[in-house]
């Protein structure tokens, strides 16, 4: 059992929690990920690692309602434990097996949306304390949906929150900050990084490819295993097929199928909405409510 | 004992009722039928039988305590060399081992040793009769890293030689193949599985879930910070092979790995689970292997059609006859000397159908087996919604890309001395898929006993 000691609602229907996970905590890099079960009954969750404790043994993760599962763990309080908790999996940003010197003279600009903003958080303060400052572009929906702002600003650079609707920041997508940036500021970038839904990093990557800005973007297809053994997080990245479990989840942005990726995604989103409303309303819930198409 | 050259028949579930269910199909073997089954045996003074067994049990030895009614002596007389008889009278395949060697088989029907391992471990399973363990301890910690076949025979004989015994495993649940692979209707995971493996724990192996050898730790940083003087790996080949035709990334094309470990492991077929799985409509399962049975018999409970699509013939089918028979029995249709050559995919990226083309069979190719060729001009589609990949696994370069001086071979296997389990790094053995590439259970089996016994040597000198 691995032991949450803190639990934390950051915003509509996002969580924040610190779990003790011993061997993960001593292992893991930024741009790692987890999977986490809450219960006999619970799927494998992959997460990205928001931040680790090495001393305390213990590692943040945080996510977003989806599924039965997550609607479950969303309920855990400090003190409740996760069944099961491995990791770390996946490889680790390049930067951080990179040569240090050359590293600093390297300007990087991070590109967060919504969730995004977790797995961004350790890779900009890894840099930050090895005495690299990138600069930061979160997305939200609305100021309230904004994640880690003061976390992210204690360790990035320059910090530019956006909201689509204006709240609060920049108003508007990530990829108009980007273009201010790059093209009105005159900003110059060595690499971005780019982390948030895929439709984001998709429209991030197609600007970046025009301002020869490379690009590298976490992928978070579905998964079961996470270490190589179930083939169902497979990508296109240029010509090649990919695992995202132990190739990525980091790839050149450039390069990844975004389309085939998105649509792969949407493989059980039926079923893990039926599972969800059955969770939330239980038995109440027949289908026909317009929305879920109903049992068949 | 009607017919001497007849082997006592075994009770099965009617195949039209399993069909649509999880239960197992074989119900084994009783008290009488086993003893009855029992007394076919020759009791051969050269027994060739135990030769056909990879793991060596003294066949006729536990076979003549249960002619006597003796189960519990059975019981230890398999367990001087098996840690997993349950599993093994299931899984094995008999009729190319022991029972191929029978001299009883010469003339009739071989003796069913499968039938009568499985009777006596599960006499012992419900009856709660516990494997010898070692007296005491001897001080030497060993590592051994995956929970399948092989992981647990080497432990598990390791335990009984007085090791102190850690058990490394990536899942969430022991067992390996046992629990994500085979289905639960040739192996039941609750009342099989993890009753065996409670057995392994009760000679005082110890476990730890949720560890990837590789990521969580290292085999290195076991042995330098832990204390573990050797380990054994057992890390079994899990990475699923595709066949690089088009459409393969569509929705609806699954490895039999994640069909079988949605349906095993997560327990998707049961709708208490969170887990879900798109079972399938129509469903054709690429490749004629043991798991593509295991695949399409889980499919056809599921409640689809279910094609097997193989491009040799009916006589090169490399699963056991058993169960190419079973699901038959069931209604999977098999469409042999048939070939995919394009996954075909709607405008929203799923499956519609796959296109394939005809082959014969042409001269004979390095395995012995007559090579397949396409029949020009013989493409036809067939219209589906799901296509389970079942190409056999690769090892996982996990471990051996983070290990310091382990040899791997061309095909990213682990090299290993059959006789002893040694790899090229000292104190490090291995054995099962990880060395050999997919095989099956007990040849898994064998190589974990190998390894315990290399490791003792290793370490009884060191």
């Amino acid at each position: 059992m691995y032991k949450i000691v803190k639990a934390e609602k950051l915003a509509d229907m996002i969580y924040l929690m610190d779990v003790k996970a011993e061997r993960v905590a001593r292992h893991c890099q930024p741009g790692q990920f987890v999977i986490v079960k809450i219960d006999e009954i619970g799927e494998r969750v992959p997460l990205t690692i928001c931040d680790y404790d090495r001393e305390a043994g213990t590692v943040t993760i945080v996510f977003q309602i989806v599924g039965a599962s997550t609607e479950r763990m969303s309920r855990l309080q400090e003190g409740d434990s996760f069944k099961d908790f491995v990791g770390p999996l996946g490889v680790a940003s390049e930067f951080v097996t990179e040569d240090l010197e050359e590293l600093k003279k390297k300007k990087i600009l991070f590109v967060a949306g919504g969730v995004g903003a977790a797995p961004v958080y350790p890779q900009v303060k890894w840099l930050h304390e090895h005495g690299v400052e990138a600069d930061v572009i979160v997305g939200s929906k609305t100021k309230d949906m904004l994640l880690l702002e003061d976390e992210m600003k204690a360790v990035a650079g320059n910090y530019y929150p956006c909201t689509d609707d204006g709240s609060y920041g920049h108003s508007g997508m990530v990829t108009t900050k980007i273009e201010q940036l790059v093209s009105e500021e005159g900003k110059k970038y060595d690499v971005c990084v780019a982390i948030g839904p895929m439709i984001m990093m998709k429209f991030v990557c197609l600007l970046t490819k025009k301002l020869d800005l490379p690009t590298v973007v976490s992928m978070n297809p579905i998964m079961v295993d996470g270490t190589g053994m179930c083939g169902a997080c497979r990508l296109h990245v240029g010509d090649e097929i990919k695992f995202a479990c132990v190739d990525g989840p980091e790839f050149d942005g450039h390069l990844v199928n975004f389309d085939e990726s998105m649509e792969r995604q949407t493989l059980y989103k039926t079923a893990e909405g039926r599972a969800w409303l059955k969770e939330k309303e239980g038995d109440t819930h027949h289908g026909g409510c317009g929305n879920c198409g109903g049992d068949e | 004992m009607a017919d001497i050259l007849k082997a006592t028949p075994v009770r099965e579930q009617d195949p039209k009722v399993r069909a649509t269910n999880f239960e197992e199909v074989c119900y084994g073997y009783n008290k009488e039928e086993a003893m009855d089954e029992a007394t076919r045996c020759l009791n051969c003074k050269n027994a060739r039988c135990i030769q056909g067994c990879p793991v060596a049990i003294n066949i006729p030895g536990f076979i003549m305590k249960v002619k006597d009614g003796d189960i519990e002596g059975a019981y230890e007389e398999i367990g001087k060399s098996s840690a997993l008889p349950a599993v093994c009278g299931r899984v094995c395949p008999q009729e190319s081992q022991c029972e191929a060697k029978c001299v009883r088989g010469i003339k009739g029907e071989s003796v069913s040793i499968g039938k009568l391992e499985r009777f006596v471990a599960d006499y012992a399973l419900e009856n709660n009769i516990s494997p010898k363990k070692a007296e005491k301890t001897n001080g030497h910690k060993v590592a051994v890293i995956g929970s399948g076949p092989a992981g647990l025979t080497a432990a598990g004989d390791l335990a009984k030689a007085g090791y102190e015994v850690t058990v490394f495993e990536a899942l969430h649940e022991l067992g390996g193949v046992l629990v994500y692979g085979i289905p639960e209707f040739r192996l039941p995971k609750d009342k099989v599985v993890k009753k065996e493996i409670e057995k392994v724990k009760e000679l005082g192996v110890k476990f730890e879930t949720n560890v990837v050898i590789g990521k969580s730790t290292t085999i290195d940083m076991l042995m330098e910070e832990e204390d573990f003087e050797a380990v054994f790996i057992g890390s079994g080949a899990g990475l699923p092979m595709f066949m690089g035709i088009p459409g393969e990334t569509a929705n609806g094309v699954f490895s039999a790995n994640e069909y079988l470990t949605r349906s095993n492991l997560m327990k998707a077929y049961d709708n208490n689970y969170d887990t879900p799985i798109a079972a399938g409509k129509k469903v054709a399962v690429v490749g004629g292997g043991n798991v593509a049975m295991d695949a399409a018999r889980t499919a056809l409970r599921l409640g689809a059609e279910v094609h097997i699509v193989y491009r040799r013939s009916e006589e090169e089918l490399p699963a056991r006859v058993e169960e190419v028979h079973h699901a038959k029995e069931e209604g999977i249709i098999f469409d042999l000397l048939t070939n995919p050559i394009e996954i075909l995919a709607d405008d929203k990226g799923w499956v519609t159908g796959m296109k394939c083309i005809r082959m014969e069979l042409g001269e004979a190719d390095a395995s012995g087996r007559r090579r397949p060729v396409p029949i020009p001009g013989s493409e036809f589609v067939i219209e589906l919604d799901t296509v389970i990949m079942s190409l056999g696994t690769s090892p996982n370069p996990l471990i051996a890309s983070t290990t310091k001086g382990l040899e791997i071979n061309q095909r990213q296997c682990v090299v290993a001395d059959d006789e002893t389990g040694q790899t090229s790094k000292a104190f490090v053995f291995a054995g099962g898929d990880a060395v050999t590439g997919a095989a099956t259970v007990i040849l898994a089996m064998g190589a974990g006993k190998a390894g315990a016994k290399g490791i003792d040597e290793a370490l009884s000198q060191k």
